[in-house]
């Protein structure tokens, strides 16, 4: 016991001041991506060749806007940053990237379509108690593990009234990971059943928003959406936790910067 | 003639024409991997030799732990043959592999079910009859936030008389990606299984390499390592925290889970991502760790350090925990030895297997990581061989980012050459993450096979639970962490 209690004064509070600080993530972390299609001008066609899921679309456009980036295909391993000769695409390390409808995720510029709230029959619902069920449905256990850690004391889930539950019958609703294998698909839309009325599905990671590095795979069904409506999307390969938490929390209507257009 | 010179010898991380892997009758290629075996090698692999229609030939690539080295041999095509399984029970998943891929017949298998491509609802499963026995069916969605995964019990009472595990549900073709050349492979195989992604990415970096016949730098091959040994810490200490919170010892959970946050950080510290991804390069590594960089990484590993020891102290100094662990879900070194288990479990019952040190690759030719070896084979055990294992590591990366060799980060990429096959192995924090590659007479890739350690230890946690309350299984089946997409595929 004493040892516990030791270990208690030494170990301190570790929760983080999320969402009243602004979170430090380190210079080489990739979020956001911000595109400048004024710089874009050279006109090759390098970081389309350069994405691994064939994010990035370069289509004519008489506003100039040629460069597009799909968030729900992005796996933000920067290859396409690397391989512009002119700058065009930058990751910033702003970690808010969460939306409610798919389109939303592709960006054009600097700015993105971050998700609004709930309306509000269902924010009264759920916006102070907010029961989820996981589903796992060909994750590679990477977008599990920063749910998982979304428990963990520096997180502190519970604190926004947010919680993981272990049946769909206790839930509101459904966090989707993982491409929806076809051996998943039926588990899937049982739980999804299961879950009662009103209730929201939010799909995380590239391979849940769009089977991400497993899209040619004929083994999957290119995400969550191809089987259960989904009312936010977060990408990431995986979303750090505090993507997550934003998305969660932009979604329930109680983050302080309402504003749904960043810059 | 010797066994021995019926055999290809290969070492870690090179490649060899395939003609030179001496093509045998069945009953000569079964023969001889019996003879192997009875001398101490291991089954590495059991799979078909690039091609997934019957008839084929078979390939066996069997490890000698003890002189680092590994043996090939190929038998003549065949549409079915006896099984090798109740000869040689590490080879029972490996033959129902082929089975599903090829329908090459192992006749004689005792258990010839499907592995991960046919839907898992269609399996039969082993029922057990008798007054008072009943059976407990799990999954595939599990209480968690877990993958998914059919387990189904046969119970007397409170008491597991017998576990059967079927996966399939997280199939997403992972390895049929691979097998198409695809320069993008490299993010494919960093998702074979996310909390390996270095191990799986770097396996398929050196399977690869191998094939072109490059080398990278020293530099980068000490940059690998250090992720590789950081996806090792954050990988251990999580399990360690996942295992105090399955047993109720919620303030050894929230410590051990809070410093797993510190080796993941350090992971997006270096390479911009929680777990590695986007760090490694074919041909080397993408990042450096610059000075000011390493003497951060360095002070974060000292006061992990001691964090962990004083966390594992208050743990495992914990009489009530202990005796929670001992003797809890037994793998005897019997069971160890004839199911071919490999990493943590192998290590936790006995055996000293480890890649770091019977194939040494990369960095680890030059720098030794001291195994550690334990022989209960209980949850203790394998809970125990993480902490001593976290602090080796721990060492190691703060010798190596001590002296950080210089050079490249990468060496230009070159052709992939005709006609071979590249066996590579690198020691995840599971265990051995093997990757095969062949390559054509065009010099294409023709074909990819991944075998991560889960593979080969699934079965040991059906063992495990034998005779155990059902209440632990949890706790036993945690005590493994085993991954259900490494397995899949």
């Amino acid at each position: 016991m004493i040892e516990i209690i030791k270990n208690r004064l030494k170990q301190g509070y570790r929760t983080s001041n999320f969402p009243n600080e602004k979170p430090e993530l380190p210079e080489r972390f990739r979020g956001r991506p911000a595109l400048n299609q004024d710089l874009c001008a050279s006109g090759c066609a390098d970081c389309l060749s350069a994405c691994p899921t064939q994010a990035l679309t370069k289509s004519p456009d008489p506003e100039g806007k040629t460069l597009s980036l799909d968030m729900g295909r992005c796996l933000f391993c920067g290859e396409c940053a690397k391989s512009c000769p002119d700058g065009a695409i930058v990751f910033t390390r702003d970690h808010r990237l969460a939306a409610n409808k798919r389109e939303d995720l592709l960006i054009q510029s600097q700015e993105v379509k971050l998700a609004a709230s709930l309306k509000e029959e269902m924010r009264r619902l759920f916006g102070r108690s907010l029961k989820l069920r996981q589903v796992s449905a060909g994750g590679c256990s990477a977008c599990e593990a920063e749910l998982t850690a979304l428990n963990n004391v520096v997180f502190d889930l519970g604190r926004f009234g947010i919680q993981f539950v272990a049946s769909p019958r206790h839930a509101d609703g459904l966090v989707i990971t993982g491409p929806v294998t076809k051996h998943m698909k039926e588990a899937l839309q049982l739980a999804y059943q299961a879950v009662p009325e009103p209730k929201i599905v939010i799909a995380v990671g590239a391979c849940a928003l769009s089977g991400g590095p497993f899209m040619d795979s004929t083994e999957q069904l290119g995400g969550a959406n191809a089987i259960v409506p989904v009312d936010l999307y977060i990408p990431g390969c995986p979303p750090h936790p505090l993507t997550i938490l934003d998305g969660l929390l932009r979604l329930l209507g109680r983050l302080e910067d309402k504003m749904e257009t960043v810059k | 003639m010797s066994s021995l010179s019926r055999f290809a010898l290969i070492r870690n991380g090179e490649s060899l024409k395939t003609s030179r892997i001496p093509e045998v009758p069945i009953s000569d290629f079964r023969a001889d991997i019996l003879k192997m075996i009875s001398s101490g090698k291991r089954l590495c692999a059991l799979i078909l030799n690039e091609k997934e229609k019957k008839p084929a030939k078979l390939l066996s690539v069997l490890s000698d732990d003890a002189e680092g080295k590994l043996y090939l041999n190929s038998s003549e095509p065949v549409s079915s043959y006896p099984a090798l399984t109740p000869d040689l029970p590490q080879a029972h998943l490996f033959e129902r592999e082929i089975y599903e891929n090829s329908g090459i017949v192992p006749e004689g298998h005792p258990w010839l079910k499907p592995v991960r491509r046919k839907p898992a609802d269609q399996a039969v499963f082993f029922k057990e009859e008798g007054e008072e026995i009943h059976e407990v069916a799990v999954g595939p969605i599990h209480a968690g936030i877990i993958e998914p995964g059919h387990f189904r019990f046969q119970c007397h009472g409170e008491k597991i008389h017998h576990l059967e595990i079927q996966l399939g549900y997280q199939h997403r073709g992972a390895e049929a990606l691979l097998q198409k050349p695809n320069r993008f492979s490299l993010s494919i195989a960093e998702s074979i299984c996310g909390d390996s992604a270095i191990a799986h990415g770097w396996a398929h970096c050196q399977a690869l390499e191998a094939l072109q016949g490059i080398r990278p730098t020293l530099k980068a091959e000490s940059l690998r390592a250090i992720l590789l040994e950081t996806e090792r810490l954050a990988n251990h200490i999580g399990d360690l925290g996942a295992i105090s919170g399955d047993i109720g010892y919620l303030p050894a959970s929230a410590y051990f889970g809070r410093l797993r946050g510190d080796f993941l950080n350090l992971l997006m510290l270096i390479s911009g991502n929680r777990y590695g991804k986007g760090f490694l390069e074919l041909g080397g590594a993408a990042f450096d760790i610059p000075p000011q960089m390493r003497s951060q990484a360095i002070e974060t590993l000292q006061r992990a350090k001691r964090h962990l020891t004083e966390i594992g102290e208050m743990f495992f100094g914990e009489s009530s925990v202990i005796s929670r662990l001992e003797e809890t879900g037994l793998i005897s070194q019997k069971v160890c030895a004839d199911l071919g288990l490999v990493g943590v479990a192998a290590r936790a019952s006995g055996k000293d297997l480890d890649v770091r040190q019977d194939h040494p690759c990369g960095l680890f030719r030059f720098r030794y990581i001291p195994t550690v070896k334990l022989t209960s084979g209980d949850v203790f055990a394998r809970a125990m061989i993480r902490f001593l294992e976290s602090q080796r590591s721990l060492d190691f990366l703060s010798a190596v980012l001590d002296s950080l060799p210089e050079g490249d980060l990468t060496v230009p990429r070159g052709k992939i050459l005709e006609e071979r096959l590249s066996v590579s192995l690198i020691e995840g924090w599971r265990g051995e993450v093997c990757h095969i590659a062949f390559s054509n007479a065009e010099g294409k890739l023709s074909g990819y096979k991944v075998i991560d350690p889960s593979f080969h230890n699934w079965m040991a946690v059906a063992i495990s639970v034998r005779q155990g309350e059902i209440s632990d299984f949890p706790l036993c089946n945690k005590s493994f962490n085993l991954s259900y997409a490494g397995h899949d595929l």
